[in-house]
């Protein structure tokens, strides 16, 4: 196959700034040339490239938005061009950035005092040090208000007590930003490092999906930190709820780098493979799933360019966040099943990105808010009515 | 040390370049531009001497409007700043005429070393510098698998047949680098946005001195007169391993006096 062309069927190109497309090539080209050759033997083994964080931060993808603390400061859509082109890659590869980004960077800068800003963001940005964000636990996923973990003031210390589950990053954090409710029933955040005793983390194994990914069980057990690494700004769920609309922000256009990913491989591949005396490709069937693919790739960078307009205007809602995090990893796993199904038997094997995308995407459809929940934040919106039962 | 360092902005290198048949140019208009990667080495070299011995970095570029992007590209991996050629005037000028000017602009600046790429990645010509060094008065050192500056020495590693020669010369001096001098850094993010913050100088072909008879179509002495695909391959030769089929690939290298 030939080397990535990039997807843009309608002209979107002029509507990126010289500086947001140079921002997109430079990621594009590392991606190619950097990680691309690692990530099916990363895959194979369940094993992420951590050799490549320091290489991530000294592109400065880190805490990319930020201003100050060595970050470097771009807009939403450059930062969300990053995104697209990490997960062009693999799921795995943008999950770290998200992760490291707009889950522990963001809630830092966003809630934390300027001693944790001075002492974690700079770090955080060159990768010398890796975070991992502490929500979700066994029993609480779709929704985290019931969670479980307490922290409880003990002298000069809080305590902290509980099971997160599903943590990106999570044994290579050198900090965890932990989600824990206190006494008075309020959610507050709390950064744990690596090392504070009572506080350890597994892998999970067995993993179909985001392979190339560490996802691990965090276990706070009478974890005694100090009072200042409270995020003193934040109380309440609108805290790791602020975190997660960052996040989703990347992934609405992370997953469009994934689909477009399974788009050329497909194109390129039905106009390559022979049947019938002619290329696939001239089948009407394969035409229109390829154009299926094409049409919502085009809707879905749309969907995430303006919601990325929005957001540097300071106008983007989480609702409308939650809409393109919907439907971009819809059409994106869609599209990769569609890619899968033109490819045939070469479609199953790792020979091809394809099959890593696909299986990726069931992970992303579920993470940082399942499809089904963000439907229903969309549905309250604009009935006025609660469907969650909250 | 101050450096200047000639760069090209080429199409993409997934763009699959078309011909006008008209003109026989390379169609250049909304194509998406790059810096020529060959040109990336020559500024990464130029960046590394620098670094380590101060000076600065002018990137010199001959192109229409958008050739903007390649530019910042190049101030982005850390140029500290660029001139920009750019006038309807320039548009058609064979390698002479670019050459003269490119040595009109960089007579401007106090330079010690001009570094260029070998070729361009887009047409190949490899005529450019030698033409410009000669322009410019100073030796040309090409074909450079490394480069280092002590003093007021330059030596180069130039790419032989059989291996290299060691070339040396005092400065100023221009040099031409091979692919496999260096790996280009990747742009930051911080450098991409600091970028934009960087002069830019825009010259004409009157801000050159140079009229019609020099540049452009009317002062090219070099015509392209046609424009064609390369003959296709011949078909290989296909060895079916029937036993025998080692022997026969020995045979076969032997025969080219390969092995």
């Amino acid at each position: 196959m030939e080397k990535f062309r990039g997807v843009d069927y309608y002209g979107i190109e002029d509507l990126l700034s010289e500086e947001e497309r140079m921002v997109r090539d430079a990621i594009r080209d590392w991606v190619e040339v950097e990680f691309l050759p690692l990530v099916t033997q990363h895959h194979r083994a369940g094993t992420f490239p951590v050799e490549l964080i320091p290489k991530l931060g000294e592109l400065g993808v880190f805490g990319a938005t930020l201003k100050g603390y060595g970050c470097a400061g771009l807009n939403s859509v450059a930062y969300g061009l990053i995104m697209q082109e990490l997960e062009r890659g693999d799921s795995g590869l943008r999950s770290c950035a998200s992760v490291q980004s707009g889950l522990v960077m963001y809630p830092i800068y966003a809630y934390g005092s300027e001693a944790q800003k001075e002492a974690w963001l700079p770090r955080l940005a060159r990768g010398e040090k890796v975070g991992c964000f502490g929500l979700t636990e066994p029993d609480h996923g779709s929704d985290p208000g019931g969670m479980k973990t307490r922290a409880r003031r003990r002298g000069d210390a809080y305590v902290l007590s509980g099971t997160k589950l599903w943590i990106t990053n999570g044994s290579i954090a050198d900090v965890a930003v932990v989600w824990a409710k206190e006494d008075d029933g309020e959610i507050y955040g709390y950064l744990v490092e690596k090392g504070t005793p009572g506080y350890s983390t597994l892998d999970i194994s067995g993993k179909f999906s985001m392979r190339a990914s560490i996802t691990s069980e965090l276990s706070l057990q009478d974890c005694q930190i100090p009072l200042e690494n409270k995020l003193p700004d934040v109380k309440g769920l609108k805290g790791p709820l602020g975190c997660l609309a960052q996040a989703r922000y990347g992934i609405a256009w992370g997953a469009v780098g994934a689909a477009m990913a399974c788009y050329d491989w497909a194109l390129q591949y039905a106009q390559q493979r022979i049947q019938f005396g002619k290329p696939i490709a001239s089948f009407q069937l394969v035409q229109q799933k390829l154009v299926w693919m094409i049409t919502e790739i085009t809707k879905a960078q749309l969907l995430a360019l303006q919601l990325g307009r929005l957001k540097d205007q300071g106008r983007a809602r989480p609702q409308q966040v939650s809409m393109a995090k919907m439907n971009n990893v819809h059409i994106a796993l869609e599209t990769a099943r569609m890619a899968r199904d033109i490819m045939g038997a070469a479609g199953i094997v790792d020979e091809h990105p394809v099959i890593r995308h696909m299986i990726n995407l069931e992970t992303v459809k579920t993470y940082e808010g399942t499809h089904d929940i963000h439907t229903l934040i969309i549905g309250r919106d604009i009935t006025g009515t609660d469907a969650f039962g909250v | 040390m101050n450096i200047v360092v000639c760069a090209k902005v080429v199409p993409l290198s997934s763009v699959t370049i078309q011909i006008d048949p008209a003109t026989k140019r390379m169609v250049r208009k909304d194509v998406s531009q790059e810096l020529d990667p060959q040109a990336a080495k020559a500024v990464e070299e130029a960046l590394r001497l620098t670094e380590k011995q101060g000076g600065s970095v002018t990137v010199v570029v001959m192109g229409g409007d958008d050739a903007t992007i390649g530019i910042r590209g190049a101030l982005a991996m850390g140029a500290t700043a660029a001139i920009h050629l750019s006038d309807p005037a320039l548009a058609g000028s064979d390698a002479l005429g670019t050459a003269k000017a490119l040595a009109a602009a960089i007579r401007k600046e106090p330079f010690d070393l001009v570094i260029c790429a070998t070729e361009s990645s887009d047409s190949y010509t490899g005529l450019v510098p030698g033409q410009l060094a000669q322009l410019l008065g100073v030796p040309p050192l090409t074909f450079a698998t490394s480069l280092t500056v002590e003093g007021r020495t330059v030596t180069i590693k130039r790419q032989s047949e059989g291996g290299y020669d060691v070339v040396t010369s005092e400065l100023p001096v221009l040099v031409t680098v091979t692919t496999g001098i260096n790996e280009p850094r990747y742009p930051t993010l911080k450098g991409i946005m600091g970028a934009k913050k960087k002069e830019i100088r825009k010259y004409t072909a009157a801000d050159l001195g140079l009229g019609p008879a020099e540049i452009g179509e009317s002062g090219a002495r070099e015509k392209v007169l046609t424009v064609g695909r390369p003959p296709a391959r011949p078909a290989g030769t296909v060895i079916k391993d029937e036993g025998q089929g080692g022997k026969q690939i020995a045979d076969f290298l032997a025969n080219l006096k390969l092995i």
